[in-house]
């Protein structure tokens, strides 16, 4: 994730416009049906296009017949209608696992997204090391969340992380047990993802600022408008575009969240931090019930699909 | 890749070479394929004997270790495999699970085996009862895990000025005492295997073993809802108080090395505890003690490991496999197997003198709680009930263990529908 830095000011601080013209122009020759060229990039494409239809859209299908089916151990197709929906919406830990998919997604998305602006912002003020700075913070987005869990699980673990140093530090009181408390164990969570992300959310924004014309500003500024108000007024509205990209990037991350879960608390205490995708898990792999961890990826797909489809549909509109 | 082609030719001469060398090959020399998980340490050392006592017998053994522990990875692709149709000879599998299999048609009977060595005289019948489908054996057990135990570390005892608890009460006045000597009394791991560990030993040591068997394993509801299960959730709860802050989401080896360090004095855990205890040097009645878990002296919640065997069409695999069986139900390998792993051989009788005195102990029990009805599958350790009902329970005793908001009267109606998963 490498982002050139364009001069902050200058002649070129626009957006490239022109890119290379594109090298399949209309041809200039008519082809015939015979030759390599009208066929050739079908055949090409056409495995791949078969192997993501099979592999993508054929494992969606069977698992939402999966998920109609009384599967237990092993897949079977005896059909029992939405009985494992039902089992699904009754079942506690499933709507945990809903819960703090609202919580860790909700404050997720808007703590990273306000940061990652913030830090964006506030880099864009001319500092002096930026690159360094830019550097430190989008690092983060180069662990994997495995490592980011595990090195979180350690600060916040109260027997040897923040609270045993802050104790050693004199305040002998001091009690930050936030990750053993089942109540705010998804808490733990939020700080995790959030610092993992807020630098890549950063990233995204610092870019799109530099693609400001800074003619709007200068404008802005001969008009007698603060700093704050030329940000709130003209170049957060201006970011629009980034904003969407990035949500729908933070977004996904938000719903298959999995892996720092998995690293940070494993779902516990007891099951005080299930997600939707670590339910799933837990149902088809380790508990013989395929059935209804099929129902539970159903309702992930479909909750995906809310989020991705109206954004599709709006991108592709715009585009015409 | 023609450099390759000299290298290959040389493996397969060589393979040859070893295969008609070292043992003259019988007519029915078959393959065995068998998918495990003992790819650490001792279990490894003990799989290699399995191998070399079947190849002794002419047979191919093939390996199908999956790493990764605990078996949600190999189960994955054991499953894969049985659904296309390739499935290996035999593998690891325990408990209810095996019905689960059978259930499923693809595993084979391996009754001429069982009977012609006796199997039902030589296994207890609440064990054989387990390896069995329809009245036919489908699986063998290798060894038995005992998993009521209270490991403690005598020199904090001594510190603290405690004794070793006998029962519930006593357990609660060393726990006390040790705290008391700034210590962690129990060392626990915050993960909801452990805590059903610990909740199982407490509905063990303050129910007795009929209502362990009527809740647990038979799931009765009345039980699950009766004035004892609400004795066992308080006692059960009452043991938190007694862990560190650090607890939660803590490995069982991990706990178990704060009770050898002298961190903390006891841990209720299965007897692989012993095996971190060995690999740090301790010696057992010396530097560490193992008692069963208080008020379950007289019972013996076990976990034991088994083979399923599956259905094969190869003539040859199949006579394969039936050695695998009766290799792993003799006396050599279970002893072998045992003493490496840490367990007691599931096949009753085996000699006990190269074992240490946890082993003989236990093994001791394992013969007496045969007789008098109270050897008990571990419900923690998937040998009670099907896992969905027991992934269920384990949410439950999980959630009220570390829920400082839900009463025991709560946690009782969850446990009778938790109970009525399918």
């Amino acid at each position: 994730m490498a982002i050139k830095a364009q001069p902050p000011s200058g002649p070129s601080a626009g957006p490239p416009q022109a890119g290379p013209r594109p090298l399949a122009g209309p041809a200039a020759v008519p082809r015939s049906r015979g030759a390599p060229s009208h066929w050739l990039p079908k055949a090409v494409v056409a495995p791949s296009f078969l192997l993501s239809f099979l592999f993508i859209y054929g494992l969606m299908a069977w698992n939402g017949y999966l998920s109609m089916s009384a599967s237990r151990l092993l897949p079977n197709y005896e059909f029992v209608g939405l009985a494992q929906y039902e089992a699904l919406f009754e079942s506690e830990r499933w709507w945990v696992a809903l819960r703090n998919l609202g919580i860790f997604g909700g404050l997720f998305i808007g703590g990273g997204m306000a940061l990652g602006l913030l830090l964006a912002i506030a880099l864009d003020q001319k500092v002096r090391v930026e690159g360094l700075l830019r550097t430190i913070y989008l690092y983060p987005m180069a662990l994997s969340f495995i490592v980011t869990g595990t090195a979180w699980k350690w600060i916040l673990n109260p027997t040897h992380g923040v609270e045993q140093l802050v104790r050693q530090w004199g305040w002998a009181d001091f009690s930050f047990g936030w990750l053993v408390d089942p109540d705010r164990a998804i808490y733990c969570i939020v700080i995790a993802g959030i610092w993992q992300s807020a630098g890549f959310v950063m990233a995204l924004f610092l870019a799109g600022l530099r693609g400001i014309d800074d003619s709007i500003i200068k404008a802005a500024q001969i008009d007698g408008a603060s700093l704050p108000q030329i940000y709130w007024r003209i170049i957060i509205p201006t970011l629009r575009p980034v904003f969407f990209s990035t949500l729908m990037v933070v977004s996904h991350l938000a719903i298959k969240s999995f892996d720092l879960v998995m690293a940070l608390t494993a779902g516990g205490p007891g099951f005080a931090t299930d997600m939707p995708a670590t339910f799933m898990y837990t149902m088809a792999f380790s508990r013989g019930q395929i059935g209804l961890g099929a129902a539970s990826a159903t309702i992930m797909l479909a909750t995906v699909a809310a989020i991705v489809v109206p954004y599709l549909y709006s991108e592709l509109r715009v585009r015409k | 890749m023609t450099h390759h082609r000299p290298a290959l030719r040389g493996t397969c001469i060589a393979l040859a070479v070893v295969a008609l060398g070292t043992f003259n090959l019988p007519a029915h020399a078959g393959e065995v394929e068998v998918l495990h998980w003992w790819t650490s340490g001792g279990e490894a050392k003990a799989a290699q004997a399995l191998k070399a006592s079947l190849q002794a017998k002419g047979h191919v053994w093939k390996d199908f270790a999956v790493a990764g522990g605990g078996g949600d990875a190999a189960m994955t692709v054991l499953k894969s495999r049985v659904v296309s149709g390739n499935a290996p000879a035999a593998a690891q599998i325990k408990g209810p699970s095996l019905q689960d299999w059978a259930k499923e048609g693809v595993l084979a009977s391996i009754d001429d085996v069982a009977k012609a060595e006796k199997w039902d005289t030589l296994l207890p019948p609440v064990v054989s009862d387990i390896m069995k489908y329809k009245g036919s054996y489908i699986a063998v057990p290798v060894n038995v895990h005992r998993v009521n135990w209270l490991w403690a570390n005598p020199e904090v005892f001594k510190k603290a000025g405690a004794k070793l608890p006998g029962n519930w009460d006593e357990f609660f006045v060393a726990a006390e005492a040790i705290k008391k000597a700034g210590l962690t009394a129990v060392a626990h791991g915050g993960q909801p295997w452990q805590d059903l560990t610990t909740f199982e030993a407490v509905a063990l040591g303050v129910g007795g073993a009929d209502f362990y068997k009527k809740a647990l394993v038979q799931l009765d509801p009345a039980s699950l809802k009766s004035p004892t299960m609400e004795k066992v959730l308080g006692t059960f709860k009452r043991i938190k108080a007694y862990t560190d802050k650090g607890a939660s989401g803590r490995d069982w080896n991990l706990a178990t090395a704060m009770v050898i360090k002298g961190e903390a004095g006891m841990q209720i855990m299965g007897d692989w505890a012993k095996g971190e205890f060995i690999a740090a040097g301790k010696a057992p009645g010396k530097d560490f003690v193992c008692v069963a878990a208080p008020g379950s002296a007289k019972a013996f919640t076990f976990n034991i490991d088994s083979f399923a065997m599956f259905k094969l069409k190869n003539e040859a695999n199949v006579k394969a496999q039936k050695d695998l069986a009766s290799a792993i139900m003799s006396p050599e390998f279970q002893e072998t197997f045992s003493l490496n792993k840490g367990s007691i051989p599931v096949r009753m009788g085996v000699k006990m003198d190269k074992f240490d005195d946890c082993a003989k102990a236990s093994s001791a029990d394992f013969g007496a709680t045969a007789k008098s009805g109270a050897l008990l599958p571990s419900l923690a350790h998937g040998m009670a009930v099907p896992s969905a009902a027991e992934g269920a329970i384990k949410d439950v005793v999980s959630q009220f263990w570390n829920s400082d908001k839900m009463s025991a009267k709560d946690a009782m109606d969850k446990l009778a529908s938790a109970a009525k998963t399918k």
